[in-house]
């Protein structure tokens, strides 16, 4: 505003020219993967690379589906999800408001082992995961994908950090009113929690959805396993049929790339808020 | 029970100050009620583990012999091999390089934020895009791209004479190819926290910086930096503490039988590998203590550092 207009048109030419060069780089590997996937085998490794295939060849497509149970496999990923999101949504939304709402004896020690366990990588707690899941009988299963998930400390302090910010009159009227704790989390403090939960959904499904170690580990059988455990599986069997390994990492990718440009407030939301990457 | 407040409260004469005294755990009931799932999904599926892991990385045994308590050998076999040193050293040099990635994110952070300008959410969109994809899906086109013999990046390379080479499959090169696309994952996440931090720094201060005839370099450098220096911070812990974990990128980009794999591996890798594809629970426990420490030491120095250079508003 401050300046004259032509400055600015200038100044933000270089800006735009600066950042058109960067979004190719973010974006060229996608293109590549697409146009790979349309080539035969022979243009992928033909050297020097060709762009464009002569024909495109959809039928890499319908070759992913044949080489891998890929039905199933989006059939896990799907309901992995899904029991994941929903577990995940019911449980630490109960501990927050409890860590958050009532007061009784040691809350203090007992949340902090909920906040220990935040800060403690992830393989620390994987082999004896292994060990239970497979007590239960759960392995190559769907609650063994989605179960240690489900009870996500991670959660908790999301919620927490959010629920702590909404006025304590809230409850104290309802209690007035005669209603219990379990009354006051359903009917008033989880509606008005609904910003968070939905940023817990869109990081926790992306989480899912992309989770390669614990998935690998559990689930072993091809029928039973996510995509992404399958892309690999895929890598390893045929590591070379690039056109169909492009094809299907396409088709993976599709629906959170999809999901995240229909909800990318609530996606950039959730990652500013949590400052965790998937 | 729900009445136990209000009994109380209705007993000292003066009716405000509800809080006080009577019964400062009117809810122990009801939090043990609400607190029976969750937390005894933390004692089986966390809690126990984690003392499950102290516990293995003392013993000796297999999966179907089980698992005694013998000391520390496992301990010793870890330390007296090259396999963890290397593989400690490999993931620092990592999230050294991903940590290159910030600065790049500043940049694009700081033209971006730039008044009026237009597609600000395009940019965005794009930027964004790598982290909501699969790092599997990803890793394997970029292993595609640097393939040695028919990858595209020898191609471009190739034509404005770069040197060209097995980028994944040398030894040389492959953990920094692997950290580059690190960084290009990564480019989305610190922007959005980064630019989180530059809405709240206020444009009052940009603009005096411009009547005293600060240009933009001299403006990000002196006021803008400056001023986000908690956020950079903030994605700076972030940035290494993701990258100790990496795995998927390394799993899928070098694949089994690469040669550059064993020069190459990272903590989680090895991980991965003893406790799960040689199954030696115990020496995977080690590890998985190892990271344990590795984190808590670089994050902690992380926030020693932070005393020199972050200011806080």
């Amino acid at each position: 505003m401050r300046e004259s207009s032509g400055v600015r048109s200038s100044r933000h030419l270089m800006t735009h020219v600066v950042l058109m060069a960067g979004a190719l780089l973010m974006v060229s590997p996608f293109v590549w993967q697409f146009l790979t996937s349309i080539k035969t085998l022979g243009e992928s490794t033909r050297i020097p690379p060709t762009v464009l295939p002569s024909s495109p060849q959809w039928s890499n497509y319908s070759a992913f589906f044949d080489v891998v149970p890929v039905g199933s496999m989006a059939v896990n990923s799907v309901l992995a999800l899904v029991l994941r999101v929903v577990a995940q949504l019911l449980i630490a939304s109960l501990a927050a408001y409890v860590f958050a709402r009532l007061r009784f004896r040691f809350r203090g020690p007992l949340l902090a082992c909920f906040l220990i366990v935040l800060m403690v990588p992830p393989q620390l707690f994987v082999i004896p995961q292994y060990e239970v899941i497979r007590t239960m009988g759960w392995l190559n299963s769907v609650q063994a994908l989605a179960l240690p998930g489900g009870f996500s400390a991670f959660g908790v302090f999301v919620l927490y950090q959010f629920m702590r910010t909404l006025p304590p009159e809230l409850d104290e009227a309802a209690r007035i009113d005669g209603a219990n704790p379990w009354q006051i989390y359903l009917r008033i403090i989880l509606p008005l929690c609904r910003p968070a939960l939905a940023a817990l959904t869109i990081l926790t499904s992306l989480f899912s959805w992309n989770d390669l170690l614990w998935p690998l580990i559990v689930n072993t059988i091809p029928e039973r396993m996510t995509l992404p455990v399958g892309l690999a599986t895929l890598q390893g069997a045929q590591g070379t049929d690039y056109p169909v390994l492009m094809a299907g990492s396409l088709l993976t990718i599709l629906p959170m790339v999809l999901v995240f440009v229909l909800l990318q407030k609530q996606f950039i939301r959730g990652i500013a808020m949590s400052g965790i990457k998937a | 029970m729900t009445l136990t407040r209000t009994k109380g409260s209705a007993a000292p004469p003066a009716p405000p100050a509800p809080r006080r005294r009577p019964n400062r755990h009117p809810d122990d009931v009801w939090a043990a009620i609400l607190l029976a799932v969750p937390f005894g999904g933390l004692v089986i599926f966390y809690l126990w583990p984690l003392l499950r892991t102290v516990l293995l990385s003392f013993s000796e045994g297999t999966a179907f012999t089980g698992y005694t308590l013998s000391g520390p050998q496992n301990w010793q076999q870890l330390f007296e091999g090259d396999d963890i040193w290397r593989a400690l050293l490999n993931t620092l040099v990592y999230a050294a390089i991903v940590l290159l990635g910030v600065p790049i994110a500043m940049v694009v952070a700081a033209l971006l934020h730039q008044r009026g300008l237009r597609g600000r959410s395009f940019y965005r969109t794009l930027y964004f895009v790598p982290v909501v994809t699969m790092p599997v899906a990803v890793a394997m086109v970029w292993r595609y791209i640097y393939n040695g013999d028919f990858g595209l990046l020898n191609e471009v390379l190739d034509s404005v004479g770069g040197p060209t080479r097995a980028w994944v499959a040398d030894p040389d090169t492959a953990l920094y190819a692997v950290a580059a696309v690190g960084i290009w994952m990564a480019l989305g996440t610190n922007l959005i926290i980064l630019a989180a931090g530059l809405e709240a720094v206020p444009e009052t201060l940009e603009e005096a910086a411009m009547l005293d005839g600060a240009g933009p370099i001299r403006r990000f450098f002196s006021v803008t930096v400056p001023l986000l220096t908690p956020s950079i911070f903030l994605v700076s812990v972030l940035s290494v503490i993701g990258s100790l974990q990496m795995f998927d990128l390394l799993f899928i980009m070098l694949g089994r039988t690469n040669p550059a794999l064993a020069d190459s591996k990272t903590i989680v890798y090895l991980f991965y590998e003893e406790a799960f594809v040689r199954n030696d629970r115990p020496l995977g426990a080690v590890i998985a203590l190892v990271t344990l420490v590795v984190t808590l030491a670089v994050t902690a120095v992380q926030f020693r550092l932070q005393r020199r250079w972050v200011t806080y508003a």
